[in-house]
């Protein structure tokens, strides 16, 4: 495995974080004009970091797009519309549904509606309203991918949908109660996750590449903007509806 | 080093749970629907094993060392010592706020850079695109947008204006961008909206948004304290769809895919 490419890719991955490092150190140094804390973890957090990165760019070429891709063709070939969209709809819900970040904005969101007097301010009721944040969310973005690929397949252009939801996007907020929105619009960027992404573009540009007619630059990428814009149309309702 | 190889252990651990629904959706459909093995099952698991170590060490490193001293100087950079403004005064002008601007925007440009999901679809662009987009042009156009995006989410927060108008007015420049940008880009520039917020930049920047809205008179850091991930999921989309358009003007049709 330590061959030069491998070594190669390690110095990649340092030349990606020199700009975080810079920016913390000019700020620690020159304008807030205080010691850095901890220097020992700092240099071995960076180090873990660097390995971390290095590791990761090594498997997504060889296990996480090579996956997406060959599930891609295998269903093109299948040709089975059905097991597709249940293939697309579980990706999406699945990988989101346990997503960390989405929990934290989850459990926030229930604080805030039991400070703002929407829901009762006990932890069951806290708890119970999280959940169904957590749910909505996953099937939003079950729904997104499911819609994304159904697009791909049909040749829909893209920008139609998207801007058809912006608007709905534009359209629900006003009715919407205002402690909602702030999270609404934030957890369209939360649900993505660093392996669904790979997972989600392979699938997205195998599909496009594996169906005739089809230009996998044109219509192989979007389904991530899907997955990010249907959590803001689904959790305005959520909010709306409780 | 004992602790740090346990608290290693418990970062992969937790990482091998969140793998773990993906993991059993593939393989339930590669064995129950498409019924034929996968090409290259040794590699694909042991390329499997380091996307798993690699996103442990990645986490880990970053809770060692950058999301504690990145938290702390937002935190640091939003007191009212340093900002040098009297808490009981009720105005303020945005401008005292200057160094968590830059602060803002220099932070959002270099995590993006290094994030991971953002590195993938680049990587796919520029393979797919065969050359035509170049991985690197791509991650930067999309951090100036972060840059940008979070900066203005900052004064947004600074000042108080309502989160609805700056969204509204980014998606319609993001509409009219959307007519005349080339028609291979489009997907790729929407795609990139939602990448760059992820595991590097969404801690660092909440910290950030919600230091600032717990200083600023007047500011509820609930309500207030939201909103930068959004503007960080924006602007990248219009940075994106620009820079495709100047590479078109500068360069006709360069962007069209090999056959």
């Amino acid at each position: 495995m330590l061959k030069t490419p491998f070594l190669k890719q390690l110095f990649g991955s340092f030349l990606d974080l020199v700009p975080i490092l810079a920016v913390v150190l000019i700020f620690q140094i020159f304008i807030i004009r205080q010691a850095i804390p901890d220097v020992g973890s700092l240099i071995a957090g960076t180090l873990f970091v660097i390995l971390g990165l290095t590791l990761f760019v090594q498997g997504l070429e060889q296990s996480l797009f090579p996956i997406g891709e060959s599930m891609a063709y295998a269903f093109a070939r299948k040709g089975s519309l059905f097991w597709l969209l249940t293939f697309a709809f579980c990706l999406g819900f699945g990988t989101t549904v346990a997503e960390p970040a989405l929990i934290a904005v989850a459990q926030e969101a229930a604080n805030i509606a039991g400070s703002a007097g929407i829901i009762e301010p006990t932890s069951a009721a806290k708890d119970s309203y999280a959940l169904g944040l957590r749910i909505t969310v996953a099937l939003s973005v079950g729904f997104a991918i499911l819609v994304g690929v159904l697009r791909i397949i049909r040749g829909w252009p893209l920008y139609y949908l998207i801007i058809g939801g912006y608007c709905g996007v534009i359209i629900m907020t006003p009715f919407a109660p205002p402690e909602i929105i702030g999270i609404a619009y934030d957890s369209g960027g939360v649900t993505t996750s660093t392996i669904t992404v790979p997972l989600v573009t392979a699938l997205g540009v195998g599909l496009a590449t594996a169906i005739k007619g089809r230009n996998p630059m044109v219509d192989g990428f979007g389904l991530i903007a899907f997955a990010s814009l249907t959590p803001m149309i689904f959790v305005m309702a959520y909010g709306m509806l409780r | 080093m004992i602790a740090w190889i346990s608290q290693f252990g418990l970062a992969l651990l937790s990482t091998c749970r969140d793998i773990l629904p993906i993991a059993a959706i593939i393989i339930g459909f590669q064995v129950l629907v498409i019924r034929k093995p996968l090409a290259h099952p040794k590699k694909m698991l042991v390329g499997f094993i380091y996307v798993l170590l690699g996103i442990a060490f990645f986490l880990k490193g970053l809770e060692m060392a950058l999301f504690p001293l990145g938290k702390l100087m937002a935190s640091q950079l939003t007191t009212p010592e340093f900002l040098g403004i009297n808490p009981s005064e009720q105005q303020v002008s945005w401008r005292a706020y200057f160094w968590v601007y830059v602060f803002a925007a220099s932070i959002g440009f270099a995590t993006t850079l290094a994030e991971p999901s953002l590195l993938a679809v680049a990587w796919k662009a520029q393979q797919i695109s065969g050359g035509a987009i170049q991985a690197l042009g791509l991650r930067i156009a999309v951090s100036i947008g972060v840059a940008f995006g979070i900066a203005l989410g900052a004064y947004r927060i600074v000042t108080g204006t309502e989160l609805y108008y700056y969204i509204v007015a980014g998606y319609i420049i993001v509409l009219i961008q959307t007519l005349f940008a080339p028609k291979q880009i489009i997907g790729l520039a929407y795609d990139s909206g939602g990448v760059t917020t992820s595991t590097v930049t969404v801690p660092l920047v909440t910290a950030l948004g919600l230091g600032l809205a717990t200083t600023i008179p007047g500011r509820n850091p609930l309500l207030d304290g939201f909103g930068l991930i959004a503007f960080a999921s924006l602007f990248p989309i219009i940075a994106v769809l620009g820079y495709a358009q100047i590479a078109q003007w500068r360069n006709k049709g360069s962007l069209s895919p090999k056959p």
